[in-house]
């Protein structure tokens, strides 16, 4: 309890942090807004050079893009701001971060606003909802409480690869843009049906790292359509344990991680 | 209060070693350090650069993982009960700050009371202590990134006190501060440790800071201990000797001695010498000098502490 009002004290005082730089907070806010709309234009675009990809029609197709477009945001302003260890290692500030009777993780996630991302929020939901007007739900309880455990368990699944690739900076200070591969690589691998990729590469994503169970698996289920791959249609409901065990990992990788830091001389 | 036995970090360095293959080194940051420290103790821990400080003290602090060795501080284990361990400890490393950069120290303050969860009564207690003894109150509303240095390390160190710790880490803490700032902190650090509830280690490279206020100075070199005890057994240790210094009216004649002493120098064309003390009282030494030459000043200096450790760096 008195841990949960420490956390909000420092969201507090995070939000008075970034008032003291009113200008370049409205800069950075509408330059996300930019960025989004050309995020979003991105994907019709993509939809309008083709009628079918992988099989799937437009819609149905959107459907895994929507659900992927909003746990993506999701993780990416709860999570998100874990991408800033790197710098932490780096320059040594993690010791400050280190001395205070609080978990690393959570301090590092409140170290910076991403209020500016909220935009991005609003285009994820909008994208989820486009895709659910466009389709013909036969809905029932199950797929209800699917709409709502797919792009949550996404959400954990994406947090989970944001902490992995994170903490790979405990080991590799400059492991830069490497993380990157992992995290917006898989967003857009997500993004669209994974009949598209190659079989080695899929094998590789969408099941041994899990990735196919963020919106390909889930979609199918919602869409009532068999796997053209094989899986049985319960599979959809998959992605919460899958979620589990990526948190799982990124909590053993993580403890390594933080035993590893070095710290700098000073 | 602090336990550390055959404590070691090991650090393992890549170095280039010729165009493309590097070299894997390790280094013996700490090599096996024993220590025990007592509640109140105020102990200073010094060495050139280098020689493990800062690597300690983040062991101590939880902030880095042993390699091997045991360590304990209030009774925890650092890393593995690091959070536990960070109610009951204060941190000042003088160059991470604590404060929040954007916000006046006093909203700092506010901040700190709530990640350590400190009771409002206690926590105005401890400020208003702070205030007074660190005169705070000029600066109190002002961003912490516009505060001078001295201003924001007498900040850290409020802010590293506000939840009462039972030990205080201070690396380097007056690093950087002009005279009077470095006068303020020395003295709020000594009246902390005559209260006798706050076990303090400092490192320093001001030995001015030790002499004012640590009782105990643990010299390290190359990750090892190389001296434990008081500056006293320090000096009788590595034979600091005091000297006497002495303003003639005329020089001495050439190939004069002094019983029991070395000429140390001569300087201002004879009119000032200096012996070292060797097998002589200060008194025998001055009515000896005294009877053989006009003399118009005389002083016993004290051994310089700054000799005796950059001595024992050198032989290390």
């Amino acid at each position: 309890m008195g841990e949960l009002r420490a956390y909000a004290a420092l969201f507090g005082g995070r939000l008075r942090s970034a008032t003291a730089y009113r200008t370049s907070f409205a800069v950075e806010l509408v330059s996300n807004a930019a960025g989004t709309a050309i995020d979003v234009a991105t994907v019709f675009v993509l939809y309008r050079a083709a009628s079918v990809i992988g099989g799937f029609t437009l819609d149905e197709a959107l459907m895994m893009t929507g659900i992927t477009a909003f746990a993506f945001v999701l993780a990416d302003l709860t999570v998100g701001n874990i991408d800033q260890l790197e710098t932490y290692v780096r320059t040594g500030r993690l010791d400050a971060v280190l001395v205070r009777p609080l978990a690393v993780l959570p301090q590092l996630m409140l170290a910076d606003l991403p209020l500016r991302k909220l935009m991005r929020l609003a285009v994820g939901l909008s994208v989820l909802g486009i895709a659910l007007g466009r389709n013909d739900i036969d809905w029932t309880p199950g797929r209800a409480l699917l709409l709502v455990t797919a792009p949550i368990s996404g959400a954990v699944f994406f947090g989970a690869i944001f902490v992995m690739s994170a903490a790979t900076a405990f080991w590799w200070v400059d492991s830069g843009k490497l993380g990157h591969g992992f995290t917006y690589g898989g967003r857009d691998f997500t993004s669209y049906p994974i009949t598209v990729y190659g079989s080695w590469f899929r094998t590789l994503f969408a099941y041994a790292l899990g990735f196919g169970f963020v919106s390909y698996q889930p979609a199918l289920t919602l869409l009532g359509r068999a796997d053209p791959l094989g899986l049985p249609d319960w599979s959809g409901y998959l992605s919460p344990l899958v979620a589990l065990v990526a948190v799982g990992v990124a909590a053993v990788v993580w403890r390594l991680g933080v035993r590893h830091y070095r710290s700098t001389g000073s | 209060m602090i336990e550390m036995r055959q404590l070691r970090k090991t650090f393992t360095v890549r170095v280039k070693a010729g165009r493309l293959r590097r070299e894997k080194r390790l280094v013996e940051a700490v090599d096996g350090i024993s220590l025990s420290i007592g509640r109140g103790e105020m102990v200073g821990y010094i060495g050139p650069n280098g020689a493990g400080k800062s690597t300690t003290l983040k062991m101590l602090t939880g902030v880095l993982t042993p390699t091997s060795g045991e360590v304990s501080v209030c009774g925890l284990q650092p890393v593995p009960q690091r959070t536990r361990l960070a109610l009951r400890i204060g941190v000042v490393f003088g160059q991470r700050s604590q404060l929040w950069w954007d916000l006046p120290l006093r909203e700092s303050f506010r901040l700190l009371r709530a990640v350590y969860r400190v009771p409002a009564g206690e926590h105005e207690a401890r400020l208003r202590r702070c205030r007074d003894l660190l005169d705070l109150d000029g600066f109190l509303d002002i961003p912490v990134r516009q505060l001078s240095l001295g201003q924001r390390m007498r900040g850290e160190l409020t802010a590293a006190l506000l939840h009462g710790p039972e030990v205080l880490f201070l690396d380097e803490p007056t690093i950087g501060l002009d005279v009077v700032s470095k006068q303020a902190v020395r003295s709020f650090l000594g009246e902390l440790g005559r209260t006798g509830d706050v076990t303090l280690v400092l490192t320093t490279h001001d030995l001015a800071d030790i002499e004012r206020l640590c009782h105990r100075l643990v010299v390290i070199d190359h990750g090892r201990v190389v001296h434990d005890g008081t500056i006293e057994q320090l000096h009788s240790r590595y034979g600091s000797r005091r000297r006497l210094v002495a303003d003639l009216d005329t020089p001495l004649p050439p190939g004069f001695t002094l019983p029991g002493t070395t000429m140390a120098a001569t300087e201002a064309d004879g009119h000032r010498v200096t012996f070292t003390l060797e097998s002589i009282t200060a008194g025998a030494a001055v009515a000896a000098l005294v009877s053989a030459a006009q003399v118009r000043d005389l002083s016993v200096v004290e051994p310089d502490i700054e000799d005796v450790v950059a001595r024992l760096y050198t032989d290390g």
